[in-house]
This record gives C-alpha cells, sequence and structure tokens, in this order.
C-alpha cells in the first residue's frame, strides 16, 4: 500500500509545473480567447491555443504518455498522466491535452489498428490536436482547431479527420474553448469500433474524458485559491490585510477542504483505470462530481474574497473562473456523477 | 502508488476478522459513558488485552503486536465493520500513550504503557477549565513546588472531562510559572484520580448519558514521577507543556483517534437504510443523492487518511494538515446521521441507535479543538493568511 505519486511522478508534475508558468502565464490565456465572447472581454483574436506550451510540452513527452514507445511515446499509463493534468488545469492551459494526450491516446492505444498506427506517432509528436466527446449534440472543446475527432456512443466510436464533418460554432462564456457542434459526424470518418465492444470502448474514452476534466478543476480550484490567498494577504481594508479577517479566512479554508478531499478521488480513479479495475468507472464519477463541486466553491470563495477586483475581465481570476464553470458541466456535471454513484449502491 | 495490500496483511485482516466475530458481544454493549456499561466496556478492553488485540501498533512488550501502521488501519476497518464496543480506553492508548512514547522517560514508558493497554489505568483528559476552552493557553489551575516533599502541589478545577467519574488517573496541563507568557509556564502533568484532594463530580451530557465530569483539585501532591513514577508526576519538561500537549492534540485531530474504517462502517449502514426504505418505494431521488453524496465523503476520508498514512510512514508529518482531517470527519459524521434521521421519517425522533450517534456526532465540532479553531489553523498554517 501507498497512495501517493511516485518520485519520478512527481519530478515530472514539477517539470510540467516550471514548464506551464513559462509558457503559459495567464497573458497567454487571455491572448488564446477569441470570438465574439474575446473582443467584448478585451482578449486577443485567439483561436483557443496556446501553441508555444503545446509544442513544448510535445517536447518534453507530455503528449505522448500514454502512447507506446513504439510509436514515439512513453508508453505510461494513467496514474502518471493525470497529475499532469493537474497541472494543465493550474495554468488554464486551453490546448486539448486531456482530449488528445489523454482520451484519445488511451483509445486509440486500446482498440490498434491503422487509425491508431497512422495516428499515434503524430499524437505523440504534438503534430495534431484531437477534440472528444459524445456522439450527438454536446458541444465540444478545441473543435475549432482539432485535426480529428473522436466521438461515440454505445453503438460506435468513429474517428473523423477534420475537413470531414460540418461544425457549427458556439461561443463559449470561455473565449478560450474552441467549442463547436459537429453536423453529420454519425457518418463521417472511420468507425473505430461497431457494436457491442463500442459501449465498453465509448464507456472508457467518457471515463477518462470526465476524470481529465476532474483533474484539470483540482488545478485549477488550487490556482484560484492561491491567487485570493496571495490577493488577500496584500490587499488591506480597515488597516489590516483582509486576510487577517475572519470570514475571510474561513471561506479559503473551507474551499481548501473541499479540494483537498477531491484530490485523493482523482488519484485513486486513475489507479483504478491503469489497472482495469471493475470498479474504474464508479471511481471516476466519484471524483468528477467531488472535483466539480470543490471548483464551484473555491471559484465562489475566490470571487467573493476579492470583491470588484475580481468582477473585472481585466483581472485574471476570471481566465481561471470560467474555465472551472464549463469543466464542472463537461464530460457529466455532479449530479450525472452522482447518479452513476447511487445506482452503483444500489439505490433508485 | 500501490493500493493493494500484501500477502501478510491480507492474512492479518483475516485474523482480525476471525477474532472479532467470534468476541464482539452480540447484542451490543449498553453506552460506556454509563457506570453499567462502563463496567462491560472494561471487561470487553480486558479481552482484548488478553489476545493482544488492545494497542496491535504497540511493541509487544507493552501488549501490542508490533503492527505497521497500515495494519493497525486495517484492524480499525474491521473493528468497526463488525460494529464493536467503542473504545472506552481511547483517550489512554490513542491520545496520552504517543506523548508517553515521545516525551516519557524509560520508567513512565515501562510503568504506564502496559497498565494502560490492559486498561487497568483509566486515563482522562485534563485540558479544559471552565474559563479556557478554545483559548486553552488561558487555564488558570496550578502546580506550585514543593522541593521538601520533591514534587508539585496542584490546584484549580478541569472540566468536560470525557468519562472522568469512571477514570482513574488524568493527564492535563497546569500552569507552573505564574510570570510566563501564555504559551510558556505550562506543565503537562499525570495525576492518579484517587490522590488526596482530588474530587471528581459526573455530570449528563446532551444524551444524558454520564459522559462528561468536573475535576477538582484541591493542593493536591504529585511527585517529580520520573524514576517512580507510580504516583503520577510530570511528562517532559517543566514549564515545557504545551509543546508536549501538542503533540497529543495532533494526534486527536488527525487520524489516531478517528480511523476512516469508523465512518465508512456508518456509511455503510447508512447504505443499507437506504436500500430498506428504497425497497419500501419510499426512496426520494434527493435522499438518495445525500446519500450517495455522504458515501462518497467517507471514500474520500479513507483516501485522504492512506495518503496521511503514506506520509507518516515516509517520514513526512502531517503537521497543521491534520486540522482538515478534524473537519472533515467530524462534519461528515453529521452529516451521516442528519441523511440516516430523514430516512427514517417520523421513526428519526425515536431513541434509536441512529438519534444516539447523532447526539454523540453532533459533538465532534466541538471537542478536539472546535471547527472554527481548526478553520483558523488551515487558513493561517496550511493557507499562509496573516494572522493578524
Ligand atoms: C463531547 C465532548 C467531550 C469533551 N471531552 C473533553 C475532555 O475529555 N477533556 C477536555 O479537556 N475537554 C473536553 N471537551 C471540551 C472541549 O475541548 C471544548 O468544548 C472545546 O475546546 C471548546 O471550548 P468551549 O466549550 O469552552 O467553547 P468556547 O471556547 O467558549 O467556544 C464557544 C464558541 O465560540 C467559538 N470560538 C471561540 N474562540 C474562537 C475563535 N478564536 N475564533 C472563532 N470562533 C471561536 C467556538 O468555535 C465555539 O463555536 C469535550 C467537549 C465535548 C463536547
Amino acid at each position: 500500500m501507498r497512495f501517493a505519486p511516485t518520485e519520478d511522478q512527481v519530478d515530472f508534475r514539477d517539470a510540467v509545473r516550471a514548464l506551464l508558468a513559462d509558457t503559459c502565464p495567464p497573458e497567454a490565456v487571455r491572448a488564446a480567447w477569441g470570438g465574439r465572447v474575446g473582443e467584448e472581454t478585451g482578449g486577443g483574436g485567439g483561436d483557443g491555443r496556446v501553441r508555444a506550451a503545446w509544442s513544448a510540452l510535445a517536447e518534453m513527452g507530455v503528449l505522448g504518455v500514454l502512447v507506446p514507445e513504439s510509436a514515439g511515446g512513453l508508453g505510461l499509463d494513467d496514474e502518471d498522466m493525470v497529475p499532469l493534468l493537474v497541472e494543465c488545469g493550474r495554468a488554464a492551459l486551453p490546448d486539448p491535452v486531456t482530449a488528445t494526450a489523454y482520451v484519445a491516446a488511451a483509445t486509440l492505444r486500446d482498440v490498434g489498428g491503422e487509425v491508431a498506427d497512422g495516428w499515434l506517432p503524430r499524437l505523440a509528436a504534438g503534430e495534431v490536436a484531437v477534440a472528444a466527446g459524445p456522439l450527438g449534440d454536446a458541444p465540444l472543446a478545441g473543435a475549432l482547431t482539432a485535426d480529428a475527432f473522436l466521438v461515440g456512443d454505445d453503438a460506435v466510436l468513429r474517428w473523423i479527420p477534420a475537413g470531414d464533418v460540418e461544425l457549427e460554432p458556439l461561443e463559449s462564456v470561455d473565449g478560450s474553448r474552441g467549442l463547436a457542434r459537429l453536423r453529420g459526424a454519425a457518418t463521417a470518418g472511420t468507425a473505430l469500433v461497431e457494436g457491442p465492444a463500442a459501449a465498453t470502448v465509448s464507456a472508457a474514452a467518457a471515463d477518462r474524458a470526465a476524470l481529465g476534466a476532474a483533474a484539470e478543476l483540482v488545478g485549477l480550484s488550487e490556482r484560484m485559491l492561491a491567487m485570493t490567498v496571495a490577493y488577500a494577504s496584500e490587499r488591506r481594508q480597515f488597516g489590516v490585510p483582509i486576510g487577517s479577517f475572519q470570514a475571510v479566512k474561513h471561506q479559503l479554508a473551507d474551499a481548501s477542504l473541499a479540494v483537498a478531499f477531491a484530490a485523493p478521488l482523482v488519484l485513486r480513479a486513475a489507479n483504478s483505470l491503469a489497472h482495469g479495475d471493475p470498479d474504474a468507472g464508479l471511481h471516476v464519477s466519484m471524483a468528477k462530481a467531488k472535483a466539480s463541486s470543490a471548483a464551484r466553491t473555491a471559484a465562489d470563495a475566490s470571487l467573493q474574497c476579492h470583491g470588484a477586483i475580481g468582477y473585472t475581465v481585466e483581472y485574471d481570476l476570471h481566465l481561471f473562473m470560467k474555465r472551472a464553470w464549463a469543466l464542472s458541466a463537461q464530460a457529466g456535471g455532479p449530479d450525472q456523477h452522482r447518479a452513476r454513484v447511487r445506482a452503483a449502491l444500489g439505490l433508485r | 502508488m500501490d493500493l493493494t495490500w500484501s500477502a501478510s496483511e491480507e492474512s492479518f485482516r483475516a485474523e482480525c476478522r476471525s477474532w472479532l466475530e467470534e468476541h464482539v458481544p452480540r447484542p451490543g454493549l449498553p453506552s460506556g459513558d454509563t457506570s453499567e456499561g462502563f463496567a462491560l466496556h472494561l471487561e470487553w478492553e480486558r479481552l482484548l488485552h488478553r489476545d493482544r488485540w488492545a494497542v496491535v501498533s504497540w511493541p509487544e512488550a507493552y501488549g501490542g503486536r508490533g503492527a505497521s501502521l497500515w495494519e493497525w488501519l486495517i484492524f480499525e476497518e474491521e473493528y468497526y465493520r463488525v460494529g464493536a464496543p467503542q473504545r472506552v480506553t481511547q483517550n489512554g492508548i490513542f491520545l496520552l500513550a504517543p506523548t508517553i512514547f515521545e516525551f516519557g522517560t524509560p520508567a513512565q514508558q515501562d510503568h504506564y504503557l502496559t497498565r494502560m493497554s490492559s486498561a487497568e489505568d483509566l486515563w482522562c483528559q485534563g485540558w479544559s477549565e471552565p474559563n479556557a476552552g478554545s483559548d486553552l493557553a488561558g487555564i488558570t489551575s496550578r502546580a506550585a513546588r514543593d522541593d521538601a516533599a520533591g514534587g508539585w502541589r496542584l490546584t484549580g478545577q478541569k472540566t468536560w472531562t470525557t468519562r472522568g467519574a469512571f477514570c482513574t488517573h488524568l493527564f492535563g496541563l497546569f500552569r507552573t510559572d505564574p510570570d510566563a507568557e501564555r504559551h510558556r509556564g505550562l506543565t503537562y502533568f499525570l495525576v492518579p484520580l484517587d490522590a488526596e484532594g482530588v474530587t471528581v463530580r459526573g455530570f449528563g451530557r446532551l444524551d444524558g448519558d454520564e459522559g462528561f465530569a468536573e475535576v477538582f483539585l484541591d493542593d493536591v501532591f504529585v511527585p517529580d514521577g520520573d524514576t517512580d513514577p507510580a504516583g503520577g508526576g510530570t511528562l517532559g519538561a517543566v514549564d515545557q507543556g504545551w509543546g508536549v500537549a501538542m503533540a497529543t492534540t495532533t494526534s486527536e485531530r488527525g487520524l489516531t483517534l478517528r480511523s476512516p474504517g469508523r465512518f465508512r462502517a456508518t456509511a455503510g449502514r447508512l447504505v443499507d437504510l437506504a436500500r430498506e426504505v428504497d425497497a419500501s418505494g419510499c426512496l426520494s431521488e434527493l435522499v438518495a443523492d445525500r446519500v450517495a453524496d455522504a458515501w462518497i465523503d467517507a471514500e474520500a476520508y479513507a483516501l485522504f487518511t492512506l495518503g496521511d498514512v503514506t506520509d507518516i510512514v515516509e517520514g513526512r508529518s502531517p503537521g497543521a494538515r491534520s486540522s482538515y482531517n478534524k473537519i472533515f470527519w467530524s462534519e461528515l459524521d453529521v452529516r451521516l446521521h442528519e441523511v440516516a434521521l430523514e430516512l427514517l421519517g417520523a421513526d428519526a425522533e425515536l431513541d434509536g441507535p441512529w438519534m444516539k450517534g447523532y447526539e454523540f456526532a453532533l459533538s465532534g465540532p466541538i471537542y478536539a479543538g472546535t471547527n472554527e479553531i481548526q478553520r483558523n489553523i488551515v487558513a493561517e498554517r496550511v493557507l499562509g493568511l496573516p494572522r493578524k
């Protein structure tokens, strides 16, 4: 028994944290904002990508963590990947690392075949970005710049190169999402898996999408809290730092408590997915439900403790907060995941 | 990460389980916070000790099995799983003992530890006073030096002393240097309750059980006791009691007092109750959600403590993070019972196990340092917010 990342995992995580601090500061996230929302909030005319960070991540091997060594990756597993996604969240990196390097990489690795042989090496090298999600009407993040789409349901899992499908762009409250709906995906691209096996593979992809979002939410929450602690230690009212007021302290303590107890659920779910634990789906749902509500708590407390400065688009907090709003509801919100836990407990 | 138990840990679990299943009293014992129940709990404690299950993680010399912290967790999980009796020895074995292991002289360790694990000596905790609760450093009970007799004379009053009326000994803080700054000049004392000048008065808690006591000390003589501990004494250095006491409070807030097995067992019973209600067609989705949520929290607590144990085993101290545990387990315990009462509907008010458990759970956010104080600690020492 040992419930902590290995030394290698800690080193890798720290290296990624430092790399993203350099290549994806809040200014870069802001510059990635685009569309109407981007314009209205004074952001850049971006497309939801921070390419300097993306290529640095590729160079460090992050995009190929799950890709087999034979295809140019590191051949590692969920336990190695998930802590790095926490770091992507901490930086509010808008690029589709979860969809590309986690969901798509693991799925292609597991199903194999021609598509996998063709795309996995490019994926590990950072040459391509993937948007992933359920086959249907749901908005897909990173769709506007995706080179391929991975979409599935119980009956089929499809791989669709960009260009083979029509995009309906959507405006997200988070201007860096690169959001769009796919039109006609049900018949586009290649069917990677069809028939009864599709349900299992699609479910595993959905689980990884949910766990990736949960990991990013943990990072986002920790970052919002760190920003708020720093602000509350400096900002003075009534002649003292506002962080010395107990009402401020207790809100932040509560938010950090929620995050502290969500994070272990995320780590455990990664371990379960890596080992094919039959309860992995349940563990993912526990993690996503709690990480989503913890992020809400952290965002609310952070905004309240900032006062009006937090309620502007000039200040950075909103970049993190709006991503947290988006990810809490993506890949299943708390309600949907609690329902899965309920079912596993044999309750209605 | 490795979330599997080794073969030897699994066989340890099997051994715990079969012993417990064979020996746990059925039906359960009456509350250990009544004199009748306390006597029956003592018999149980002595049985645990006889078969070396009282303090599994202690060295064999003191009645333990030299089990690892992981094995201790396993034992606790099995203990609560079968619904074994509450530990009336807990304040000694979980709170005082770690302090004796850390600060006691060899003579004190030899004298106290075995008597504690065998439930011969029963310890209560004397921190709080009528005018010093959260502000523990405000205690006024004092100990005056008596050089001629080679010891101290203790005077003052302790209160809220859990099971004080049934215990044989008290550990607590007393002011030895009245001129020193508040946190200095305190000394940690070990006091036999049959010493001359001690008066103990038990009184009822919220649930009516005589679980509380006031302890009055009127010029009670306690020897230095470092070489001959039989009559009590001081633990750790004179005037350094605050630091010694803090070692105990970390145990109390952290995992030793409230192992995850306890809340997982309660969460399991809650799920069973919800299934019964569901089977009769009366489970609302709203309450089912709260059941699921509380069950997830019990799992989250268990995982968090696996992280704690990993840290401890690898030599990293949890420090102020133990305040996270305290807030979380105490509020989780309240939630688990609140949801259960909701499931019981009109039967909630009956004087049954869930109501009794609820009444006890409500004290969790108060004892072991109130949750407001724990939130201050998290904010200041974990997050680093300014004290002033
Ligand atoms: C079931 C039970 C068992 C106990 N067993 C023992 C025992 O065995 N031995 C022992 O010594 N004591 C014991 N206690 C006492 C316990 O340690 C105290 O109740 C606790 O420290 C709080 O002190 P108080 O009750 O005097 O409340 P107070 O300190 O008067 O607090 C009252 C309220 O004010 C709040 N408050 C106080 N200071 C602050 C602050 N700085 N910031 C924010 N809020 C604040 C508190 O959080 C609380 O909500 C027990 C208590 C209970 C309920």
